[in-house]
C-alpha cells in the first residue's frame, strides 16, 4: 500500500493532488462506465476482475465510434483529407502516451497488440541481436507467463541461461539475491512493475540501477502498474517498458512498447511489410525511422486513438488521485477479507497495488468464483498465468479480487458478505 | 437464476471432502493424467483391467469440489464395469452435464445424477468431466495426458 513517503524510492511521481480540495466522486465516475449499471444473476454487477481487463468509459467507446463515423482512412499513406486527419489523430495519441510515460521522444513509443507482443518484439529483435551462448537472462519468481516463455524460447535457441530471482513469503523480490544473480553474463533483466498475481510493486529504480552497473538492459512489464500508479520511464531507468491498453480502460488488441531510442535504432525489425520501409527494391530495402520501423502493416488505428482517449480520461481524474482511491480500497479489502473466516491472503508485500489474492481453507478458488458469480461479483480464479507463483506459495490456484478507479467500499463489503456465504455452502 | 444447492448438492460436498478410492494402485495396468491448464486442476487416474473388465479404479490429485466429487463418484460407478459399459455411462453422464439428457436418462445413472445441476453452469462442465476424460484415455491406452481446455 504505497504510502506517499515511499513513492520516491519506487520511481513514482509525488502526489500532485495531495491536499486537492475536490473530493473523489466515485459515483460520478461510475456513471461514465455504461457496463457497470447492469445486473448479473439478478444482482448489481460488482466487477472486481480489473487485473484481467478493465471496463471502458463512454469517452473510449465514443472515440471508437467517432473515428469510424468521421475519420476512418489509412494512416501515413494518403494525401487526401481523411488520411491526414486519421494520421494526425493517430500520432496525437502517440504523443499522449509519450507524455503519460514521460518518454523523451514520440519515436520511442511503438504501438503493438499488447504487453505480450511488446515482450515478444524485444525478445525477438533485441534478444536475437544481443544474446549469445552462455549469456544470461534474469527474471523474477513473480513473473507472468508472458514474461517467462519468450525469454525461455530465446535462451533455448541461443544456448543462453534463464535465471530466476527468488521472492520471500510476503511476495517481495529478495533484492540481495537479485543483486547476487547479476553478473557480466547478464544481458537482459525482465521484471514486472506490479505483480499480477500478488500485487507487489517492485523497486524498479533500484533494479535498473543494479542491472545497469552490469551492463544489462531492463524490460519492465507494466501491464498491472500503468492503471494504478504514475509511471515515469526515465525516472525508473527502464530500457523497455510495456503495457496493454485494455487494462487501463482502453480497447483490447492494442498495447505499447516504450524503448530507449538508442536501443530501438540498433534493433532489426520484428515484422516487415508496408509502413516500416523507406525504400524497397528487389535487391535492398531501407527501413523507415522510428517508430514506423516497428509498425509494419496497417495498425489498429481506432484502437490507438481510443487508447489516447483512455489516457486522457485517466489524466482527467488524475493518476495520483486514482492511486490514492485504490490504495484505500486495497487497505480496506485487506482488512475485511483477512477477517473473513478461513481466508488466507497470498501476497503481503509492503508495497502493493490493485490486487488482492486469497485462498480459503478446504474450498477451491473455482467454487468460490461460482458462488460469488451468483451474487453478481466477478473475480478471477485460477493460476493467473503465473504458475511459478502458485508453486512458490504451494497453492494450485487463488481467488483474486482486483480494483479499479470505479470500485467502492460497498462493493468490498458485498465481497466479504459473499465469502461468508461460500463458507455456509461448504460448512 | 439457478440455485447454488442444485450445483453443490450434499453428496457432492461430502465426496469432495472425503473422496472415495483416493489412492494409487501400485502396478496399475492403466493410468492417465487429466489436467485443466486454466484452473490448475490436476488428477491422475489408475485402473486395473482384467480382460474387458475394470477390476479396480482410483484417483489422486487436486481441484475444485465439482471435479473431485466427480472423480470420486466415477470410481464408485465404474468399478466392475466392462469397457463398453463404461463408455455408455460416460456418454450418458456427458449428455446430462451438458444439458442434453432427458429426465428418463438421468434415472439410468444412479448417484451420478447429483451432477445434473452442472448443466446450469456451462463453465463448470469441464470440472465435472475431467476425471472421466482421463479415465477414458487411460482405458484406451493413451499415453498422453488429457486436458479439458
Amino acid at each position: 500500500m504505497s504510502a506517499a513517503a515511499n513513492r520516491s524510492s519506487l520511481g513514482v511521481a509525488p502526489l500532485a493532488a495531495a491536499g486537492s480540495a475536490t473530493p473523489y466522486d466515485v459515483q460520478k465516475i461510475r456513471a461514465d462506465f455504461p457496463i457497470l449499471s447492469q445486473t448479473v444473476n439478478g444482482k448489481p454487477l460488482i466487477y472486481l476482475d480489473n487485473a484481467a481487463t478493465s471496463q471502458k468509459p463512454r469517452a473510449v467507446i465514443d472515440a471508437i465510434t467517432r473515428y469510424y463515423e468521421t475519420t476512418n482512412a489509412n494512416v501515413h499513406r494518403g494525401v487526401h483529407y481523411l488520411s491526414q486527419h486519421a494520421t494526425d489523430e493517430y500520432e496525437s495519441a502517440r504523443e499522449t502516451v509519450r507524455r503519460f510515460l514521460n518518454a523523451a521522444e514520440p519515436g520511442e513509443i511503438i504501438f503493438v497488440r499488447g504487453t505480450t507482443e511488446g515482450i515478444n518484439l524485444v525478445a525477438h529483435s533485441y534478444g536475437r541481436l544481443k544474446i549469445q551462448a552462455g549469456d544470461e537472462i534474469l527474471v523474477t519468481a513473480m513473473e507472468h507467463h508472458s514474461d517467462i516463455v519468450p525469454w525461455q524460447i530465446l535462451a533455448q535457441e541461443k544456448s543462453a541461461r534463464l535465471r530466476v530471482a527468488p521472492i520471500n513469503e510476503a511476495g517481495e523480490l529478495l533484492m540481495e539475491e537479485f543483486a547476487r544473480l547479476l553478473g557480466p553474463r547478464t544481458k537482459i533483466v525482465a521484471v514486472p512493475h506490479v505483480s499480477n498475481a500478488l500485487g507487489t510493486i517492485n523497486p524498479v529504480r533500484e533494479i535498473t540501477r543494479l542491472a545497469h552497473e552490469h551492463g544489462a538492459v531492463v524490460l519492465v512489464d507494466g501491464a498491472q502498474a500503468v492503471p494504478h500508479i504514475a509511471v515515469d520511464v526515465q525516472a525508473l531507468g527502464a530500457d523497455f517498458y510495456v503495457f496493454s491498453s485494455h487494462k487501463v480502460y482502453g480497447p483490447t488488441g492494442i498495447g505499447v512498447l516504450y524503448g530507449r531510442s538508442a536501443l530501438l535504432n540498433a534493433m532489426p525489425p520484428y515484422q516487415s511489410g508496408g509502413d516500416m520501409i523507406s525504400s524497397v527494391t528487389f535487391e535492398k530495402t531501407t527501413y523507415n525511422k522510428l517508430p514506423h520501423k516497428f509498425e509494419a502493416g496497417t495498425p489498429d488505428i481506432a484502437g490507438v486513438i481510443a487508447l489516447g482517449a483512455a489516457i486522457n480520461y485517466v489524466n482527467g481524474i488524475g493518476i495520483d488521485r486514482i492511486a490514492a482511491h485504490e490504495c484505500e480500497l486495497l487497505a480496506y479489502a485487506t482488512e475485511v477479507i483477512s477477517a473473513a473466516p478461513h481466508v488466507r491472503i497470498v501476497g503481503k508485500a509492503k508495497e502493493k497495488a490493485g490486487v488482492l489474492s486469497f485462498v480459503m481453507d478446504d474450498v477451491h478458488p473455482h467454487d468460490i468464483g461460482t458462488i460469488l458469480d451468483q451474487e453478481g461479483i466477478a473475480i478471477r480464479t485460477g493460476h493467473h498465468c503465473a504458475q511459478p507463483v502458485m508453486a512458490r506459495f504451494g497453492v494450485p490456484a487463488t481467488a483474486r479480487a482486483s480494483f479499479a478507479l470505479y470500485n467502492t467500499r460497498e462493493e468490498i463489503e458485498a465481497l466479504a458478505a459473499a465469502l461468508r456465504k461460500v463458507r455456509e455452502v461448504f460448512a | 437464476m439457478p440455485d447454488l444447492r442444485e450445483l453443490y448438492q450434499e453428496v457432492i460436498l461430502e465426496h469432495s471432502k472425503a473422496p472415495r478410492n483416493y489412492r494409487e494402485i501400485g502396478g496399475a495396468n492403466r493410468k492417465a493424467e487429466g489436467f485443466n491448464p486454466l484452473c490448475g486442476d490436476h488428477y491422475t487416474v489408475y485402473a486395473q483391467m482384467e480382460g474387458d473388465t475394470i477390476r479396480d479404479v482410483s484417483f489422486q490429485g487436486a481441484g475444485c469440489a465439482i471435479s473431485k466429487a466427480s472423480a470420486s463418484l466415477m470410481t464408485q460407478s465404474v468399478k466392475g464395469k466392462t469397457l463398453a459399459e463404461f463408455e455408455g455411462l460416460f456418454s450418458k453422464f456427458h449428455d446430462m452435464v451438458t444439458g442434453h439428457a432427458s429426465a428418463a436418462n438421468r434415472g439410468e445413472i444412479g448417484k451420478l445424477s447429483v451432477f445434473a445441476g452442472v448443466s446450469e453452469y456451462p463453465v463448470r462442465v469441464k470440472c465435472a468431466t475431467l476425471a472421466w476424460h482421463a479415465l477414458n484415455a487411460a482405458l484406451k491406452g493413451s499415453q498422453d495426458s488429457v486436458s479439458t481446455e
